[in-house]
C-alpha cells in the first residue's frame, strides 16, 4: 500500500518527455508525461501492484494534489482483464467512474494483483472545490501510450494517457 | 494502407504538426472498408487512434467498420451559437454582473451538478429524444430545433444499449458544462467576411453572440470507455488486426457494431439535450438583465460523431458511415440536411478558439463536399501540453491579463485556467484560413470573447 508522496519539481528527460515527478523516492513513485491535448500518467514500483498504486496517485494528481486528499471514505474495487495493460485501463476507469458518480477524489491506494485479477482499496473524500481546486475532470483512461512492463533494475512501470 | 492519407493544412501548420498525426492518419487508412482516403483537418493533433481532426468514411457493403475510437470519449461534443440582438454598448455597463449571473446559473467544473435529476424512464426518454425531449420538458424552444443538426434528435438511438453505469454517471450531469476546453462565452463579432452572405446569416460587426462548447458529459465518456474495450477484445473474432488498440472497431453490420451505434446515437442525443438545457439557463440569466432579449439559436454543430450520410464517390451515390473526430460537419449550399432558410448559404460551422483569442463562424462549401465528405476543422487545437502550460502560466495572472484586454474569466479552477491559457493553443486564425484556402469552408465572421465561463 502507498501513501501519497510529495509533489515537487520538474525533471526533463528529453524533448518530448518533460515530466513532473514526486521526488525523492527510490522504490515507488509517479510521474506525468506530456500528451499534446491531454495527460500521460505513469506509476513506477518494485511490484506490479505498487506501479498500479502509483499510477492511481498520478491519476489523482491530474485533478488535484494527492497530499490534500483526506482518507475519509473507503471504496473497494475488483477488476479482471485479459492482460496487464487492459487491467490497468480497467483499474483507472473504475476509479474515474467512482470519482465521477460519487463526486470523490482519492489519495490512498492499496492494490493486490493476482494474474490478471485486481482487488483494491482506495481512500479519499468528496470533492471540495475550495480545498482541492480541481483542475479538470477525467473522461477516461485510454490505450494511448499504454504499457505495463518490467524494466530490469527499475521495477514495474504502468502508464497510459488519460483523456481530460 | 488501403487508401491514401490526405492532410489539409498550410506549410506552417504542417511543419508544427506532431508526427503522431501522420502515424494516426496512416493507421486509420488501414481499417477495413475505408473509402477514398483518411483525412485530417488543419487543426489536426495527436488523438486516440484517430487524430483529433480526423475524418474517415466506411462502407458497410465493403466490410466497413464503426470505431469507438473514431468518435472518441466525448461523443457529440460540439458548439452552438445564439444571437442576442445586443451590441457592445449594451453589454459594457453590466459585463461584471452578467459574468457573475452566468457563472452562478450554469454549473461548470469538476464536481458540479445540474438541477435536473432524471429517473430511469426520463433518462431513456432523454436518450431517445435529445433536444426535442428537452424542449418538451420546457428547456429551450421549438424554434431552436430547426437550427440543430438532425432537428435536435439523432434517429436510431437505442437507450437499452447504454449501460446502467453510463446512465448513473449522467444522473447529476444534465445541464452542466464540464471542464477542460469546454466553455460558455459571450462574444463580440469583430469582423465579417463575404458580407452579403454574412448579412444573410444575420451577422454584422458589433453583434453580441453567446457560444456554448460542451458534449455528452459522463454518459458519453462511459459509453466510449465501455465500447472501446468491447471492440478491443472482439477485434480478433472479426478478423480485424488493429495497428493501434485505440482504433478499436467492429464491422458496421455486426451485433457489436449495431449496439455501439445505438449507444453512440443515444449519447449524441444526450449532448444535444445538454446544450439545449444550458441554452435555457443562459436565457434565464440574460433575462435578469435584459428582459427583452430573445437569444434565438444560430446553429448547433457536433464535432465527435459517426453519421450515416449519402456521398457521391466516382459518380455514384453511396451510403457511408462518416466518422468525424474533432472535425465539424460542413455541408455545402443546397444540401437537404441544412434548414431551408440556410440552404442558399451552406451549413454554419462554429470553430471554437481560446478564451483570449477568437472564434470563427464559417459555412460549408459545395467544393468541400468532394474534398472530405463536407467536413472542416473544429477548433484551434493545442500546441502545448497541459503541463507545459501550467509551467509557463499562472491562472491568476492569465485572468488578470485577459481582464486588461476586456475579457472576463469566471472559473472554479485557477489551475484549469492556466492549462487552458490562450498561448497553449495553435493560432486559430491560421487554422481557419487554411480551411478556407482548401475550400473546406468559407469564413463568415470572427468573434472575440468578452466573457468566458470555464469549467
Amino acid at each position: 500500500m502507498v501513501q501519497n508522496m510529495t509533489t515537487s519539481g520538474f525533471t526533463t528527460t528529453g524533448q518530448h518527455m518533460m515530466t513532473i515527478v514526486n521526488e525523492p523516492e527510490p522504490s515507488a513513485w509517479w510521474e506525468h508525461f506530456p500528451h499534446e491535448a491531454d495527460m500521460g500518467i505513469r506509476g513506477i514500483g518494485i511490484t506490479k501492484s505498487q506501479a498500479f498504486e502509483q499510477a492511481a496517485l498520478a491519476l489523482t494528481a491530474v485533478i488535484t494534489d494527492p497530499e490534500e486528499v483526506a482518507s475519509q471514505v473507503e471504496s473497494h474495487f475488483s477488476c479482471e482483464a485479459p492482460d496487464d495493460e487492459l487491467l490497468l485501463v480497467d483499474w483507472l476507469n473504475a476509479l474515474i467512474y467512482e470519482m465521477a458518480c460519487g463526486h470523490m477524489v482519492f489519495g490512498w491506494f492499496d492494490v493486490k494483483i493476482n494474474d490478471h485479477h485486481l482487488e483494491a482499496v482506495a481512500r479519499g473524500e468528496p470533492v471540495d472545490r475550495k480545498k482541492h481546486e480541481p483542475a479538470v475532470e477525467i473522461k477516461g483512461a485510454t490505450y494511448t501510450e499504454l504499457s505495463v512492463r518490467h524494466m530490469e533494475g527499475r521495477g514495474w512501470v504502468a502508464q497510459c494517457v488519460v483523456d481530460v | 494502407m488501403r487508401v491514401p492519407g490526405i492532410i489539409y493544412a498550410d506549410k506552417s501548420l504542417i511543419r508544427d504538426m506532431d508526427l503522431k498525426v501522420y502515424e494516426q492518419v496512416v493507421n486509420v487508412a488501414t481499417l477495413p472498408g475505408i473509402v477514398q482516403a483518411s483525412f485530417a483537418m488543419p487543426d489536426a493533433h495527436w488523438g486516440y487512434g484517430f487524430p483529433i481532426g480526423g475524418v474517415a468514411a466506411f462502407d458497410p457493403k465493403q466490410g466497413g467498420v464503426v470505431s469507438a475510437g473514431g468518435v472518441g470519449f466525448d461523443i457529440s461534443c460540439g458548439v452552438r451559437a445564439l444571437y442576442t440582438g445586443l451590441r457592445p454598448d449594451d453589454i459594457a455597463p453590466v459585463k461584471e454582473k452578467l459574468a457573475d449571473i452566468l457563472f452562478s446559473r450554469v454549473p461548470a467544473g469538476v464536481g458540479s451538478t445540474g438541477r435536473l435529476h432524471l429517473n430511469p424512464q426520463e433518462m431513456d426518454d432523454m436518450l431517445a429524444g435529445g433536444a426535442q425531449w428537452a424542449v418538451q420538458r420546457g428547456y429551450g424552444t421549438a424554434k431552436d430545433l430547426s437550427r440543430i443538426e438532425e432537428h435536435g434528435c439523432m434517429a436510431g438511438a437505442i437507450p437499452a444499449c447504454v449501460s446502467d453505469h453510463a446512465k448513473k454517471r449522467q444522473k447529476d450531469e444534465m445541464g452542466t458544462l464540464g471542464s477542460g476546453n469546454h466553455y460558455l462565452e459571450i462574444q463580440e463579432v469583430v469582423e465579417t467576411y463575404h458580407d452579403p452572405l454574412a448579412e444573410q446569416l444575420g451577422i454584422q460587426a458589433g453583434d453580441i453572440l453567446v457560444s456554448i462548447h460542451c458534449g455528452s458529459r459522463g454518459l458519453g465518456h462511459q459509453i466510449g470507455t465501455e465500447y472501446l474495450k468491447k471492440m478491443v477484445v472482439a477485434a480478433s473474432q472479426y478478423g480485424i488486426t488493429l495497428p493501434d488498440r485505440e482504433l478499436a472497431c467492429a464491422p458496421i453490420d455486426s451485433h457489436l457494431g449495431q449496439e455501439y451505434l445505438g449507444a453512440m446515437r443515444a449519447a449524441m442525443n444526450c449532448a444535444l439535450a445538454n446544450r439545449e438545457i444550458i441554452t435555457h439557463l443562459v436565457r434565464q440569466a440574460f433575462s435578469e438583465i435584459f428582459p427583452q432579449a430573445d437569444l434565438p439559436l444560430l446553429y448547433d454543430v457536433s464535432h465527435n460523431t459517426c453519421k450515416v450520410e449519402e456521398h457521391r464517390i466516382g459518380g455514384q451515390s453511396r451510403r457511408l458511415f462518416v466518422h468525424r473526430k474533432g472535425a465539424t460537419r460542413a455541408f455545402g449550399p443546397g444540401h437537404s440536411a441544412i434548414p431551408p432558410d440556410l440552404q442558399p448559404l451552406g451549413q454554419p460551422v462554429l470553430i471554437g478558439g481560446t478564451m483570449g483569442t477568437a472564434s470563427y463562424l464559417l459555412v460549408g462549401t459545395k467544393e468541400g463536399m468532394g474534398l472530405a465528405y463536407g467536413s472542416a476543422c473544429h477548433g484551434a487545437g493545442r500546441s502545448m501540453s497541459r503541463h507545459q502550460a501550467t509551467r509557463q502560466w499562472k491562472g491568476h495572472r492569465v485572468i488578470q491579463e485577459l481582464a486588461a484586454q476586456g475579457i472576463l474569466i469566471r472559473s472554479p479552477s485557477v489551475r484549469g485556467v492556466a492549462e487552458e491559457a490562450p498561448g497553449a493553443y495553435k493560432d486559430v486564425t491560421a487554422v481557419v484560413d487554411a480551411a478556407e484556402h482548401a475550400h473546406l469552408a468559407r469564413k463568415m465572421a470572427k468573434m472575440r470573447p468578452l466573457i468566458c465561463i470555464k469549467g
